[in-house]
């Protein structure tokens, strides 16, 4: 499974910043570690701000931090921002899911979906940064 | 909005094997999660788990059988505030023998306090002491508070897929 550019770079900023207690870093302290462009990293960050899980921090040595609820916020959450990851279940058809096997495949894909969707769900961010400090 | 990742403070509890008079305690917990009381259901389960002719009403292994099945609850004096029940199983789909966690719940009002967590690790310690090295659950995929949970804990999916189909 892949997920897109900027649902990656949402998935890498909040992580980031949610890391720590009032944790603050510049868009491009972020783009810089990750390897992403800060122009792009900026808008992501701008649609994180508007569901309330980033905030602005002006003045000098402004940045970002996290303003969510790491327990509570799930890697879902961020994702459904950016793509839907069911596009099947949500109802986007193709050529050929009429016929018989079109619907067998759609079947078959939907289990996928459903259980991309519940792994997803079930993480939150709490939960990922335990994993990221496992990973280290 | 500033960084709300406030918890409960720890609850502080014990953790036991559940008791005859625990189990009206357990049937309420369960109820308030799941919003039905199925008395019959619990009772039986102690009776099963904890309350065998070759078991003993505390933690200490019987000498001629070892214990294999956890019925536990996390106290607080009398109070119970939350409970877990699991088994070793082996063998089961060719898996060596392992821990599984088939039922967990805790007071609504003191969730986030720790107390999941307690529990999980006591059941985890017993599994240990009876030679396992790995422990399992089954969950339904729409039911994320306790996938989260367990999640929380480390968990991973692991090496098997559930499949079934209507009869």
């Amino acid at each position: 499974m892949k997920l897109q550019k900027a649902t990656r770079c949402a998935l890498f900023a909040v992580l980031e910043l949610a890391a720590g207690p009032d944790r603050q870093l510049s868009a491009n302290e972020i783009a810089e570690k990750y390897g992403i462009s800060t122009n792009h990293l900026a808008k992501v960050l701008r649609s994180l701000g508007r569901v309330g899980l980033v905030e602005a921090v002006r003045g000098a040595g402004g940045g970002y931090r996290f303003s969510g609820n790491r327990r509570r916020t799930t890697l879902l959450d961020i994702i459904q921002l950016f793509e839907t990851i069911d596009p099947i279940r949500n109802g986007e058809r193709e050529d050929g899911d009429d016929t018989a096997e079109g619907k067998a495949l759609c079947q078959v894909l939907m289990e996928i979906e459903d259980t991309a969707r519940a792994t997803f769900a079930s993480l939150t961010l709490d939960t990922m940064i335990k994993l990221v400090e496992r990973s280290r | 909005m500033a960084n709300s990742q406030t918890k409960q403070s720890e609850k502080k509890c014990v953790v036991r094997l559940a008791k005859a008079a625990d189990i009206p305690q357990v049937i309420d917990i369960d109820a308030e999660n799941t919003g039905l009381f199925k008395d019959e259901y619990w009772q039986d389960l102690f009776e099963r788990y904890n309350n065998r002719a070759a078991d003993i009403d505390d933690d200490v292994q019987p000498k001629s059988v070892k214990r294999y099945r956890f019925f536990l609850v996390a106290c607080d004096g009398d109070t119970v505030l939350g409970f877990i029940i699991g088994e070793i199983r082996a063998w089961e789909f060719g898996s060596p023998p392992c821990g599984w966690v088939f039922a967990i719940g805790v007071r609504n009002e003191i969730r986030q306090a720790g107390v999941g967590n307690t529990l999980f690790e006591a059941l985890n310690d017993r599994f240990r002491k009876a030679g396992a090295n790995k422990v399992r659950t089954m969950l339904a995929r729409d039911h994320t508070l306790i996938m989260s949970f367990f999640r929380s804990q480390g968990m991973m999916a692991g090496p098997f897929i559930e499949l079934e189909k209507d009869l």
